[in-house]
Parts: C-alpha cells; structure tokens; sequence
C-alpha cells in the first residue's frame, strides 16, 4: 500500500489555530504519509510546523461557502483548528487525515522512517537489558538467577528473553507454572529491596477455575521466594481485583491462590479499576476540564463525577500497601490482577519508586518505566490507540499509563526534591506513549518488537530524551538525593488534580 | 487538681502571668488522621493556654493552644476509656483529648468555656503578653507601618485630592479614621451632606489612588435611599470623585451585593444608587454574599475536612457543596473587574456594600493587590491589611469574636480575603515578596489577640483603650522575623509580577484550589513532605555564606600575596576551604512513616509502623516555644529537615545529626538506608 494512495489532496492554503497564546499561522499546508505541515512561505519568519498525524485523535469538519475548518484533538489533549481555503480541498484533506492518522501496521509507521541528526540506531537499546538490572540484584543477593527459559518468547509471550526467578527452581518447573498462569505470566522478580531482603514479585491470575486447580511447581516457586528471602519469611499476594471478582473469575478459568496450597502466603484484595471504565473517567475528565461554560461548583461535582482523582488514590495507596509490607513487615509482596499486565505495573512500578532511591534518578526512572512497563509487557499499542477524544473506541484502550505518570507527580508534588525529574519528562513519556517518532512505546511485547525488528530499525526515545539539550529541560532543579522511602499521603486534601499538561492548552481561543 | 504552674511545667519566662491552673494527668490526646494513635500526657489550664504535655520521657511533646484561639468545645459521650472533649480552634486546629474521669472532663470544660469568652478587653493576652522590649522598642514598632507615608508614596495630596480633616475627633463618622483622603472639590459641606445620606455615615473616601492615569478607587457604605429619596451633596461628592480623574467622563458605582440583598435593603430605607439621579455613573452589582451565608459556607467546608477517612466523592461533593470556592471566585472577580477598570479603563471606582466594612473591604484590597506591585511586598502588605481594613474600621472584634459577642455577627471575612491572596500567589508564584508561612502567621493572629493590632471594632476604641501604649505590634514582630517569611521566588523585575496582575480572561474552574496548608495545616502529614520554600532560602543563605566566605578569603590571598612580594618566600599553599558537601542527604529528617494505607496488615501480629513524627505538627517542643512564637507550629517544623540545613555551616561538611534524630525510629534508618 502506497501512503499516495491515501492522500486525495497534498497542499491547500490555510490558517492555523494553536490556542490563546500563539499566534494564528497562515501558509500553505502539506500532507505526506506521516506529517501535516504548514509552510508559512519564504518571506515569513515562523518556522515550518509540523504534526505528527498519529498524534490526531479526533477529527471534526465544517464546511463553509468557500472555505472548510477541521478540528483536530490530538492525543496529548492539544486542539488544533485549521481554516482551509476550498470547501473540496478540505473536506479532502480531512479525509485523507482520518485515513493516515489510524494506520494500525507498525512497520510503516513513522519511527521506521524517523532518522534524526545526532543519533545513531541502536544506540540506546542496550540501555537496559534485563541483565543490567539482575547484575543489580545479583550482588545484593545470591538467591535469585536469570533465566532465559522464554529465549524464543514460546513460555510467556508478553516477556522478556530473560527474567529473573528464584536460583532454586528451574528452567522446566518455570514452563510448567507458567502454563498455570493466564498468558504463561509467572511469578518473576520486580524489585528486590536490599535493606529489607525482600522482594517483590508479580505475576497473572492463577487457572485455578471451577475445579481449583492447583500446580506444584507454581507452589514450589512461590515457597522458594519466601526461602530466598530469609527462613520463615512471609509473603502478601496483592490482587488488584475485589474478592468477588477474583471469584468470579474461576468461572472463566481464572482464579486466585488457594490458602492451603500456598504456606506462609497471605492474600489481601485492593480493587484497582482497570479497563473500560478507567478509560470512561478519563474521557469524562478531560470533557470536564475542556467545558469552560460551568460555574466552579458544577465543575467540581464534574471532578468528582469523573471519579479519575479516587483511582489515583488508589492506585497510590495499593502501592504504599505493597511498598509498607516490604519494608515494614519484612514480608514479600506478590502482585497480579487478571493479565498481570496492567493495574499489576502499576502497582509494582509505583511501589519501587517510593522504595528505591535509585528509581526516582532520571537514569534509573527510565530504566523503571522500559523494565516494568515496556519489558514487563504492557500493550502499550492496544492501550493507546486512542486517547479521550476519538469516537472510534475498541474496548482494549485504558490510560493506566497516564494514571501511573500522574501517580508519580502526585509522589513528586509531595516530595518536590525527592525526584530528579521535573513534570516535563512525565509530559514527553504521556506523549510519547500515544503518538511518538521513537519506537520505545511501540508494539504490545518484546515478542512483537522482536518480529517488527524495533531495536534495530527505529530510535529509542532514551536516546532521544538523553541528548543533553532535551536533559537539561527535563531535570528537577530542586534533586536532592533523598535515601529514604518517600510515603505519599493519601488523604484527599493531600492529592492535587494535574493540571500539567492537558489543561490549559484546552483553553478556548475565541471565534475568529 | 490545682497546682502552681511554675513549678511543675518548664515555663518560658514570657507567660509570668499565671494563676493557680488546672492539672489533670493521663489524659489522651488522640490523632486524627489515625485514631488508633493517641498520645498519654497531662493537660495544664494556664490563665492564657491550654498546654498538652506528652509523658513520653524523650520527647515530652507539647502543644499550646491559646484560649483566645478556642473556637468551639464540645463534651461527647463518656466511653469506656473515659470522657471525650473536642475543641476546635479558630486556626483550624482540632484538638481531641480523652480524660479518664468525667468530673474532671467537666471541670475542665466548665473552666475552657469561660476562659474561651472573655468580656472585657483587659483579658486579652496582648495586656499580659510582654516580649520583653522596652518602651522605646514597643513605640518603634508601631511606627513601622505609617499611613501618612503611604498615602504620600501613592502620589497624594496632588491637584486632585487633599487630605481632609472633617472627620478630626471622629464627629461625622466614628468608623472611619481622622485622617482621610477626599477630592479636592467636595468641600466640609458636601461631606457631611453626603455622610448623612450613607448608612452609619460612612461617606465616599479614598482607598488607592493609581497615579498613573488619576483613576482611583473609593469606598463608602450603602446610600439611604430607599425607593426615592436623594441627597445633593452625595451626587455632588460622586461628581467630586468623577471631577478628580480628568480623564474619564464617568466612574464606576460597584455594589458588591447580590443584586435581591441590595433591593431588599430599599424597604428599610437604605438600597443603592439611582442611575437616574447621579450624572455620569455606571452602577454594577457583582454578587458577594453576605457574613451569614460566608460563616455556613466555611462550617460546612470545615464539616468536610473533618470527615474520618471520606471518599473522594464525598470530599469533592462536600467541597462543592460548601460553595466555599465559588464565593472566593467572588470575591476575586470583584477585584479583577475593578482593577481592570482603574489600570486598563482608566476609570475610577465607588464601592460599597451594606456598611463597607466586610465586602468592601475584601474587594478594595484584592483590586489593590492586582494594581499595585508594592502592595505584594511584606511591608507593602502590612500597609494594605492596615489601610483597607484597621482602619476603615473592619470590626475585628465582633467577626472574629475576640470578646464573648453575638456569634451571628462572627464571619471569616479576612479569611477570605487572605485566601484570595494565597490563590493568586498560586498563580504568580513570583509576584509576591512574603510566602504562605507569611498569610498563615497573619491569620493566626487576627485570632490569637496576641498583638494589639486587631483589637476593637474601629480606630476610635483602639484610641480610647490606649492599644499603642499597652500592647505592642504584630507588624513589628513578622518584620524582626522577616527571614521566614521570605518567598525564595519572588521577582520583582519581572514582565509578568511588574504592575497590574493579569488574570486569564477566559473563565476558568480549576484557578481556584482547596487551600489544605490553611485548613488542614496541623494534620502535618497532608501536607507535602518537603518544603521548597524552606529549602531554596536554606540554599540562598548558604550561597551568601560562601560568597562572604570567598570574599574574605581573595582579600586574605591579596594580603599574603602582598607580604610574598615582600618577602620573596615561596610559602606552602593556602589551604583550600574545606569541601562543601551539598544539601542532599540533609533531607533525610523528611523521613516520615506510611500512614495506614490499609487496615488490613494488623492481621500480622507485627510491629506497627512506627508513625512517631507525623504528630508534630500538632505538638509544639519546648525548643521551639523559645523561638520567635509559641503558637505557631509552622515554625517549629521539626520534620522539613530543611530547618537543619540553615544551621549548618557552609564548610561543616559532615555535620551532626539533626536534633530530633533521637526521638524518631525514621533517622535511625536513614543511617541504615545510607550505610
């Protein structure tokens, strides 16, 4: 398929609308496979602009006499308005953007054609290798190993080649548990806490189903975590459903650990929304903040309508929960929710950064986000296909990432010289996860980068982030390393709604 | 039960006025935010506080609580454990002791409830509070703040406006001061003619004069008009005000009343303007609603921040209920209209409400604070509250209830004007020269009574009681202290913080935020755990440090050079300074214990977490009461860690350990985290 094919009409003049602050550009405008882009002519002093059309989420069109206006709601919340001269050129290229802006292949997206200055290919994909943090772990304790039983991605499709398991068990009994988990997710290290000796470990479900079923070898790797922590160690399985849906999920196969088959293990429930409903109260929010006609008092009932604020409270406090149990109780903490690849990082992310010094450095935030959610097998392409404006929903998109990035700020609104990043890196990462020319955020799994060959043939955005200039704006002037834990309050009072990013740029600029 | 205070407790010398107080032992003083923590401690009554002393021996925490500050005391259901007594206070703070026997707890409240309604203003403690300056001292601090010089610094008296002496010994109106400003063409005459046809003789008189284009903002209280009745003199003097700015041919006439309340006020022979029978106004209601409706609003805002464990919907769903955020938008909007019509209109400005003392003056100090960058600096604040509020009369007695009064009278007026302020320095984080510690000191002591600055109800009983020659200063006393108030941030070269603040233009909900460092500000674990302020003025102190350090370091190199000259004798180097070691781990006292994030984890019989220094907020130590004040926890924060930073010598290096490390488990593991 050639992108020509798509594009009915290449260029049209045009007026540019970006928000009350910038002024309006006049031009004319481009469309190639990838880009949108308004030359401003050659006597002009403005530079060339330029959108990614991945990044459009919405696209609404009016028709005048003489002229179209496109409306285009991006997925990092911008609006834009566009005024084109010629009804049949707009109305053309407003087709021809919904068309390129929803191309679901991968290999001919943009980060495959991306080839910026000053980069090489491949340079920062070996960054962070799941041996770089096992070396990590590897010298605070003897008890773990890296296996690389899913080398050929056949035990656990949504792993990495290497995971790092307890030194105890091996490569077959790890095959066997991990058919006793839903996608072949078994229980493998997150986080070892040094001071504490303990780890956190996450997993799926357990297909325990109707019958409850039990697994040997997934009961003998959970006893060998507790054994590597210390003798008579005790664990915490945090499931991020409700008791009565983990219940209810045996229905389906599913289920949650039996108590008997699992000594030393105790099971607590946080329900942590997920899903659907998580991606409602983002779209509810985001209409919230961009209507503009309401007194404050309806806005806040908006506020609260959207529910978003008590999902960040939760999501906030399982992880404390997880992080408090660790490093309080001395116990181990496994997490899972169903997949284990959602709700199940956010919480095992949350918890290493309030834990772990190291993770809240701008290196080792980084490494924090490609281990635990790039890595670990987040589906960041079915998650955010869509963001709060597009009508065209599946069911698969969830902002559980965004969630995560506005946790991390509330962690950074309380401890303001904790982290050594600013809000500016969370902005790229939220960015970047929905439409980006890096291929960092692309594919579901390691696996699907591996076919789609993303390592060698796109750029990762560490890179681009990591190349002095970009550094510099992303850094928190206020870093003061800081050893401790950092326990965030999660009294409502204390949680803030983040007006970062989105906000503003929602602002109305007047009917011209 | 009695006992002679002095001896028992370790008294600062300042409290000298006690009498025989009430002592009761093991009473327990119980966390909010987890009731299952509670301290065991003593409770003193002195004449002037209430004092909490904890029995923990290492700690021997302490919270003071002024009785003037006691807002409400309620006596609960005797339990089990004993009798509960719930006091809250006009700071915010909620104090929940549990005394074992109920005879006590009775006694205790019989006692509270007196103390916590004085009648006569002798009983004050700014009459027995004496900080041990002499009488020189005390006549200087009330000097600081002069409003002759303020009123000069505006540009006045000009072509336009000239101070007047009508009101000498307070015969026209006896809320106003003596000294005013009023157009130059309103003669006595037309004054007095016009007082007569303005509610408690509050005639039209000069707030801020913006020399920049002559538009000005006046303030006076509502006219007597009724449904018809005129007044001459009182068009002549808005004529006066329209004839002092030669450069609009209108003014503006804001009645910052609901438009219903304004003509409900006609049937009583009051109401608002005519258009008809004024030349050249332009008459605007904007809406503020009145102290009844102000008081509900904050009770029940306070209902909410009180909620044990709520959900998020509760708490948004009460805050939105309290319409608290929606009445300071108010409040704002009334400020921004005006400041736009006198900086971009070029036009001046009357306004008033029911008496002009409540609305009036909230709206005339936030339309200031926008226009005027001087009003944003510490003095120039001080200057304002004293401009726009001490003496216009603001009834500080009566809407604070420093006496026992009529508690339909008591109002969070200048609460909410001091919130306004913390909601544009939200937005400008760069425009104000004083921080938040700043507004929070200020609050507290328009209740503490502490200071003789907001006593009374006007100018001329604050003559009559002597307040000058008997209490001295707040002002005198944040100036001393003028280093904690400092906003590390301010700029005042700036394009955005030089003259008129601009708001958005563009209605926007989320400018107005739920202010928890006021409301919730002694539940110190709400509040974030490190203070930015705090540590950027640590890092500027330090950067002074090392600059003086540098500069007498290069003129001692100079010398020695000089006497290598002399000498022509190859010396061993001068050693360096000593290593600088940055502010990093310093911040390890911000240590702080997880809250219960859940309950389940008790289910292991383990230790619990230890939650120690969440409480300090709450609990004032012995060290801090020597410190500047005794009341405010604000400067005893204990847990920032940023407060050790200042102590430090800039080439310490290693120093030693905070002072609170032995107190809390949390230091003992930074140690461990770190070794």
């Amino acid at each position: 398929m050639e992108f020509s094919d798509l594009i009915r009409t290449g260029r049209a003049q045009a007026k540019l609308l970006r928000g009350p602050e910038a002024p309006p550009l006049r031009g004319t405008l481009c469309l190639t496979g990838h880009h949108l882009l308004l030359s401003p002519g050659p006597q002009a002093t403005s530079e060339l602009w330029l959108l990614l059309l991945r990044s459009v989420d919405s696209i609404e069109k009016r028709v005048a006499s003489d002229s179209g206006t496109i409306t285009l709601r991006c997925k990092d919340l911008r609006v834009l308005q566009l005024e084109i001269e010629g009804v049949e050129a707009s109305l053309d290229i407003a087709r021809s953007i919904e068309a390129l802006s929803s191309l679901e292949s991968v290999i001919t997206s943009f980060p495959f054609f991306y080839r910026p200055k000053g980069l090489r290919l491949g340079d920062a994909w070996h960054f962070h290798p799941p041996e770089r943090y096992y070396k990590r772990v590897a010298r605070e304790t003897n008890a773990w190993r890296l296996s690389e039983v899913n080398e050929d991605f056949s035990v656990c499709p949504s792993y990495p080649r290497a995971v790092i398991v307890p030194r105890s068990v091996d490569d077959g009994a790890l095959a066997r548990s991990a058919r006793f988990r839903q996608g072949g997710r078994f229980p493998v290290l997150s986080y070892h806490h040094a001071p504490s000796g303990t780890v956190l470990v996450r997993s799926s479900q357990p297909l325990t189903g109707p019958q409850k079923r039990r697994c040997a070898e997934d009961e003998e790797l959970l006893r060998a975590v507790l054994l590597g922590a210390r003798p008579g160690a005790r664990g915490f399985i945090v499931d991020t459903r409700s008791s009565q849906a983990a219940k209810q999920a045996r229905m389906t196969g599913g289920g949650t650990e039996a108590k008997a088959a699992y000594p030393g293990w105790k099971r607590l429930h946080r329900p942590l929304e997920r899903g659907q409903p998580l991606q409602e109260s983002f779209v509810r929010l985001v209409e919230a903040c961009g209507d503009l006609q309401q007194s404050t008092d309806s806005w806040l009932r908006r506020l609260e309508g959207c529910c978003w604020l008590a999902h960040v409270k939760e999501a906030l406090s399982t992880a404390c929960l997880a992080a408090q149990g660790m490093e309080r109780e001395g116990a181990c903490i496994l997490v899972h929710g169903a997949e284990g690849t959602d709700s199940t990082l956010l919480v095992t992310s949350l918890a290493q950064l309030i834990l772990d010094p190291l993770s809240r450095t701008m290196a080792g935030f980084q490494e924090l986000v490609e281990r635990e959610w790039i890595q670990a097998g987040h589906p960041f392409q079915l998650r955010c296909a869509h963001s709060a404006f597009s009508h065209a929903r599946s069911k698969h998109e969830a902002p559980t990432f965004l969630l995560f990035l506005d946790c991390v700020w509330q962690l950074g609104r309380q401890f303001p010289l904790s982290l050594e990043f600013g809000e500016g890196l969370l902005l790229a990462l939220f960015e970047h996860a929905y439409a980006s020319p890096f291929g960092t955020f692309l594919c579901n799994s390691e696996k699907e980068r591996c076919l789609c060959e993303v390592r060698t043939r796109t750029h990762s955005l560490w890179s681009g982030l990591n190349q002095p200039k970009e550094r510099r704006k992303l850094r928190n002037p206020l870093y003061a390393p800081n050893p401790l834990a950092i326990w965030p309050s999660v009294e409502l009072q204390s949680l803030r709604l983040w007006q970062g990013d989105p906000l503003p740029q929602l602002l109305p600029w007047g009917a011209s | 039960m009695v006992f002679s205070l002095r001896k028992h407790s370790p008294q600062p010398e300042k409290y000298t006025l006690l009498l025989e107080g009430v002592k009761v032992e093991n009473v327990r003083l119980v966390d909010r935010i987890s009731s299952k923590k509670a301290a065991l401690g003593t409770l003193y009554l002195t004449a002037t506080h209430v004092i909490f002393v904890e029995n923990a021996p290492d700690t021997r925490k302490e919270t003071w609580i002024l009785h003037s500050q006691i807002s409400t005391i309620e006596k609960q259901a005797t339990a089990a454990t004993g009798c509960p007594l719930l006091i809250r206070c006009k700071n915010f703070q909620l104090l929940q002791l549990i005394i074992p026997q109920e005879r006590d707890c009775h006694d205790v409240y019989i006692s509270l409830i007196r103390l916590a309604r004085p009648v006569k203003y002798e009983e004050l403690y700014c009459f027995s509070f004496n900080p041990k300056l002499d009488k020189e001292e005390r006549e200087q601090g009330w000097m600081l703040i002069d409003l002759s010089e303020e009123y000069k610094r505006m540009g006045l008296p000009n072509n336009y406006w000239q101070l007047s002496d009508v009101n000498r010994d307070y015969r026209v109106c006896d809320s106003y001061p003596t000294e005013l400003y009023v157009p130059k063409s309103a003669t006595a005459h037309i004054i007095v003619g016009s007082s007569k046809f303005r509610s408690r003789r509050r005639f039209p008189a000069l707030s801020y004069y913006y020399r920049d284009n002559h538009a000005s903002i006046c303030r006076s209280s509502q006219p007597l008009s009724g449904f018809s009745a005129r007044c001459l003199e009182d068009e002549q003097m808005l004529q006066a005000i329209r004839k002092a700015n030669p450069g609009s041919d209108f003014i503006y006439v804001v009645d910052t009343r609901p438009k219903l309340n304004a003509m409900a006020n006609r049937a009583a022979g009051k109401g608002y303007e005519n258009e008809d029978n004024y030349s050249n106004i332009k008459f605007q209601f904007i809406g503020i609603e009145n102290i009844h409706v102000m008081r509900n609003s904050l009770q029940k805002m306070l209902e909410v921040c009180e909620l044990k464990s709520p959900s998020m919907s509760d708490f948004l769903w009460g805050l939105e209920n309290s319409g608290w955020l929606r009445h300071i938008k108010a409040i704002m909007d009334a400020g921004i209209f005006i400041a736009k019509a006198v900086s971009e209109e070029g036009v001046s400005v009357l306004v008033h409400c029911s008496d002009g003392w409540d609305r009036t003056a909230q709206v005339c100090s936030v339309a200031s604070l926008l226009l005027d960058p001087h009003y944003r600096t510490l003095k120039g604040f001080m200057v304002l509250i004293e401009k726009d509020w001490i003496s216009f009369g603001h009834k500080f007695n009566h809407r604070y209830g420093n006496l026992d009064g009529d508690p339909k009278e008591i109002s969070p007026v200048i609460d909410q004007f001091i919130e306004c302020v913390w909601q544009l320095m939200e937005q400008f984080p760069c425009a104000f020269e004083f921080n938040e510690r700043f507004l929070i000191h200020i609050q507290h002591h328009i209740y503490s009574c502490q200071f003789g600055n907001f006593l009374c109800n006007s100018q001329k009983e604050r003559q009559e009681l002597k307040i000058q020659e008997r209490t001295y200063s707040l002002w005198a006393h944040l100036w001393k202290n003028r280093a904690d108030y400092m906003n590390p941030l301010f700029r005042d070269d700036h394009s955005q913080t030089r003259g008129t603040l601009r708001l958005p233009t563009t209605p926007c909900n989320f400018l107005y935020k739920f202010w928890s460092g006021m409301y919730n500000r002694f539940e110190k674990g709400l509040q974030p755990r490190q203070s930015v302020t705090d540590y950027l003025m640590a890092v500027k102190e330090e950067t002074q440090q090392l600059e003086e350090e540098r500069e007498a370091l290069e003129e001692r190199l100079e010398k020695i050079q000089k006497v290598q000259l002399n000498h022509t004798k190859v010396k061993a180097k001068q050693s360096e300074p000593s290593k600088h070691s940055g502010f990093s781990t310093s911040d390890n006292s911000t240590a702080n214990t997880p809250q219960d994030y859940s309950g389940n984890m008790k289910s292991f019989p383990s230790r619990s977490p230890s939650q120690g220094d969440e409480d300090s907020a709450l609990i004032l130590t012995q060290d801090n009461l020597k410190s500047s004040d005794p009341d405010l926890s604000a400067n005893s924060d204990q847990e920032s860690g940023v407060e050790d930073l200042s102590c430090r010598s800039p080439s310490g290096g290693e120093c030693a350990p905070s002072e609170d490390s032995g107190k809390d488990r949390d230091s003992d593991e930074a140690v461990f985290l770190t070794a």
